[in-house]
């Protein structure tokens, strides 16, 4: 097989072609490393550990041969740069971390280890994961591999927070690739990068390990081409951990075998609320056509209200900053990271936090400090709290009634960089309809299914009960192939 | 006797209420399993989370929240079965999560009393407002180099019990009772060592003064009280200095002083350019803490006997007045003691001698119960002695000295020295006989009425026998012979 043809497998085949022996996973490494080194124009890796991938590769074929391999035996993936990494700089693309090497590696990352993948380098993402463009990265913006038929020269946003991740798997860098979702970082770049994404429930993998930006919210899921291959890759970074305290003591179902294809009679729900005006005509059309797809196979669609729904961007707006505030306070230039040298304790703070931190950064610290401030307190992060029940109250009150849910992923095909306004509101618009699902904790995968008139990629996105990734899995898995989507970048 | 403070303007009144942070009896720290142990070389007992390394979690150690459980539970407290974690957000060098993960909206432990022993023997309620976790930040050492600073982070992430009283308590020596009744509670629990030198134990008090039948005025809070001697000097010292403010028609401003143990004062820690506001929220990173009434229960059911109850016990089973038995369950190992001198013998004898002659020797030889000058049970041989009449009270008290110098048992001592009492009375009759002869004189001046006379022969008969006659029989067969 050609190197090229190696980096066009789904995961699956390419485990199956391991198995087989027709390559090997040191092949397999090498051709994902070429092409990787190949595509720096992307900007998709912080960091590249070619040297770390063969290595791993050669002892994923060791295993192989005596019949060991784990789930995802020699299986090259790409590792979001959140993700603490033992003896790999991890930056979570921050000046503050640039030069950061942690002493320990993440739960989800030692996980999908044991289980024999192999790490090609860390992906770019919006600096601590805040952003759904991927432009606030410290080390400049990821490009997405798709292009406008329009205008083929205009350089393309992955979408954010995870859009190295996104753009690396689009653009067949490496097999799957880990991401983070808050308010949608996972399925948002999915969706303008024209792969599979999934943020499973909260509390499905650990967060031991992943440099926090909102700790009720930041989830790890995985990101790749099909609809299976995300359920191979989820079940290897799933799994209850102690050190987390959020993390859910649940066993990890088989998600492989919950693609049955067999969705007849269950009920999917159509969300009034997610119509705003507005929405693009190509994404609702591409929405009926989801529709369609679930009923033709046998689904029932049903029209449900979800009524807080209009809350939920501003909740969120509140919640994750206030976290982020705290949660980015340790980074003060005293134990690890950057320090800039002030006269005093409380200069060397304002010093390194201000050279440390970009623009969006500092913009949700302040926003955070302020909601919790004396005085503030109740009338935002208290109510944002309550608010917040209630929106995971109409989620499961609809589930009361529905399976699954289906709404569009994002309102729009991916976005040049610098085409969008300056006020951060627009872009905060983005993921309108993947936060709901983040506030309430609930699994939500975004699959491409349609293209944009202007040839991009469109996804939709399916949400399930907390810890229902199966049913999601499964619907999808049915609508992948109703969708035949085959367009690559 | 309530107590005044007099002023130019009348009698006035302390209201004080006292926060005290114990660090609590633990392994390992309240979020980490990093070494609690006091005394190790800087930054050797820190874990990734300890040092807020990005990424790291925080996980509740059960056996903490066991022994919060059974303090709260010492302390008559309601314990709350949800309590909540809460990040207290502010940045120092020496904090490096820049919040300390405490307990705001929901303490684990509600309200309790605390009862002080005073020393007059009367005792005192004060009420405890509540208690909560929390962690313990590092430490900055500012003498280490000439223009920088150090962080040592072992005391990072150890756990704190935060115990804040009500404002009930009057008066120095009340506050210098609670301080001492706590810690004696803490201790008998094991929750806490109540090492104020070390800091395991510290104390902030919150001072005010008010005329009798006022509401409360405006208070001060004084840090950095490390004894409780200090804590009585400070507060008397904040309360003249606000008497004197509002005196001199001032205001007491709520702020927070810093005590002086060198020049006996307080002093304003100057309103910080940055007021703190600690913007609490619930730590997202750990859910609400859950207990059961079972896990309660078990606690409860393991408690050992506290000092109230072994004090009550002391007074009803030994028939010991109200402040020796305050005294004797201060320390667990002193009641111990006395309870192993006491068994089988006069209590009230063995609680004399323990509280006397014996604590004096400890005193005076620098030594502890738990390395006592005696052991219990020597000291328990020597008032066998006394109650079979071997020897008399004052003989025992020669033995007792003998047996801290040679370390020797009581018995032993008065064979080897000859110190057993005479009780023959024909001895005795003579000596006396001797005594009357040779002081003719003084007899006829006791017959026509000096009385006091008397003490002087029984002196003169005790010397006479080296002080081994049987004192009530030189007084009986004195008493008959002089008529």
């Amino acid at each position: 097989m050609s190197r090229s043809d190696l980096t066009r497998l789904t995961m699956a085949a390419a485990r199956d072609g391991l198995a087989r022996k027709d390559f090997t996973a040191v092949e397999l490494a090498e051709a994902h490393v070429a092409a990787m080194e190949a595509a720096r124009q992307l900007n998709a890796f912080v960091t590249e550990t070619p040297e770390l991938a063969v290595d791993r590769a050669r002892a994923a074929d060791a295993r192989l041969a005596k019949g060991e391999g784990g789930a995802m035996e020699g299986l090259p993936i790409a590792m979001k740069d959140l993700f603490c990494t033992e003896g790999v700089r991890t930056t979570a693309s921050s000046h503050i971390l640039e030069n950061f090497i942690p002493p320990y590696e993440s739960t989800v990352s030692a996980n999908l280890k044991k289980a024999g993948a192999v790490m090609l380098g860390k992906t770019s993402l919006d600096e601590f994961a805040m952003g759904s463009s991927n432009m606030t990265s410290h080390f400049g913006p990821v490009e997405n591999p798709w292009k406008r038929k329009s205008d083929p020269k205009a350089k393309l946003v992955p979408g954010g927070s995870s859009g190295g991740s996104a753009a690396a798997v689009a653009a067949r860098l490496a097999l799957g690739a880990t991401g983070t979702d808050t308010g949608g970082s996972i399925r948002q770049p999915a969706s303008f990068c024209g792969i599979v994404g999934i943020k499973p429930t909260y509390g499905r993998c650990s967060r031991w390990g992943i440099i926090a930006f909102a700790s009720s919210l930041d989830q790890a899921g995985p990101m790749a081409r099909t609809v299976r291959d995300v359920s191979i890759m989820l079940g290897a970074m799933a799994g209850h951990d102690p050190k987390d305290s959020t993390s859910a003591p649940v066993a990890v179902p088989n998600f492989e075998a919950a693609l049955t294809g067999d969705i007849r009679g269950l009920k999917v729900g159509v969300p009034k609320e997610y119509r705003p005006d507005g929405l693009s005509s190509e994404v609702e059309t591409l929405w009926n056509d989801g529709i369609a797809m679930l009923k033709d196979a046998g689904a029932t669609p049903v029209e449900i209200s979800l009524p807080h729904t209009k809350y939920a961007l501003p909740t969120y707006y509140i919640v994750a900053p206030a976290e982020c505030s705290s949660n980015l306070a340790r980074y003060d230039g005293v134990r690890y990271g950057l320090r800039v040298e002030g006269k005093t304790l409380d200069e060397m703070y304002a010093k390194t936090r201000a050279a440390g931190f970009g623009k969006e950064v500092r913009r949700r610290i302040l926003v955070g400090t302020y909601v919790l401030s004396a005085g503030y307190y109740d009338a935002y992060y208290a109510k944002a709290q309550k608010v917040r029940r209630l929106i995971a109250d109409d989620f499961a009150k609809a589930f009361q009634s529905v399976d699954v849910i289906l709404t569009p992923t994002a309102p729009s095909a991916a976005f040049a960089i610098g085409e969008t306004d300056d006020n951060p509101v627009t872009m905060w618009l983005n993921d309108v309809f993947t936060i709901p699902t983040s506030l309430a904790g609930l699994p939500g995968l975004s699959l491409p299914t349609g293209l944009s008139t202007d040839g991009l990629p469109l996804g939709l996105q399916l949400i399930g009960r907390p810890f229902d990734e199966e049913t999601v899995l499964k619907v999808a898995e049915v609508m992948e192939k109703a969708a035949g989507f085959t367009a690559v970048p | 006797m309530a107590y005044v403070i007099q002023g130019e303007t009348g009698d006035w009144e302390l209201v004080i209420g006292l926060e005290v942070h114990a660090q609590v009896i633990s392994k390992s720290k309240l979020f980490s399993g990093a070494s609690t142990l006091f005394g190790g070389e800087p930054n050797t007992q820190v874990s990734l989370v300890d040092a807020a390394m990005p990424g790291m979690l925080p996980v509740i150690n059960e056996y903490c929240i066991e022994q919060a459980v059974r303090t709260g539970l010492g302390l008559k407290a309601a314990i709350n079965l949800t309590s909540v974690f809460a990040r207290k957000n502010y940045f120092y060098a020496d904090l490096p999560q820049g919040y300390q993960i405490s307990q705001y909206e929901h303490p684990i432990v509600g309200e309790g009393e605390v009862i002080l022993d005073m020393p007059d023997g009367s005792t005192r309620t004060v009420g405890i407002e509540r208690l909560h976790l929390e962690q313990d930040a590092g430490k900055s050492l500012h003498d280490q180099h000439p223009t920088k600073s150090f962080i040592d982070l072992n005391r990072s992430g150890v756990a704190l019990m935060e115990i804040v009283s009500k404002p009930d308590m009057r008066s120095p020596e009340e506050a210098a009772a609670y301080v001492t009744k706590l810690r004696s509670i803490l201790r008998y629990l094991g929750t806490c060592d109540g090492n104020m030198a070390e800091g395991s134990m510290r104390c902030d008090a919150n001072v005010s003064v008010r005329k009798s039948g006022e509401p409360y005025r405006t208070r001060a809070e004084i840090k950095n009280v490390n004894s409780i001697r200090f804590l009585q000097q400070a507060i008397e010292y904040e309360a003249r200095r606000q008497i004197d403010l509002y005196e001199e028609g001032g205001q007491v401003v709520q702020e927070t002083r810093l005590f002086d143990s060198n020049k006996g004062e307080t002093r304003s820690m100057r309103s910080k350019e940055h007021a703190h506001d600690y913007r609490y929220f619930p730590d997202p990173d750990l859910l609400p803490l859950v207990l059961t009434q079972g896990f309660v229960d078990h606690i409860k059911a393991g408690l050992p006997e506290l000092p109230d109850e072994k004090k009550d016990r002391f007074m009803r089973d030994y028939g010991l007045s109200p402040y020796d038995a305050g005294v004797l369950v201060a320390e667990q190992a002193n009641a111990d003691f006395f309870e192993a001198v006491a068994k089988g013998r006069d209590p009230k004898l063995a609680c004399n001698w323990v509280m006397g002659d014996f604590a004096a020797a400890m005193n005076r030889l620098g030594r502890s119960i738990d390395n006592p000058p005696v052991s219990a049970a020597d000291l328990g041989g020597l008032i066998d002695l006394i109650a079979d009449n071997t020897i008399s009270g004052r003989i025992a008290k020669e033995v007792f000295e003998l047996m801290v110098e040679t370390g020797k048992g009581p018995a032993a001592i008065v064979e080897e020295k000859g110190l057993r009492q005479v009780t023959d009375t024909g001895a005795i009759e003579s000596s006396i006989d001797a005594v009357l002869a040779a002081n003719g004189d003084k007899v006829a001046e006791y017959r026509s009425g000096k009385d006091k006379l008397f003490g002087f022969f029984v002196g003169q008969v005790m010397k006479a026998t080296g002080g081994k006659a049987n004192p009530a029989l030189v007084n009986e067969i004195l008493k008959k012979k002089l008529g």
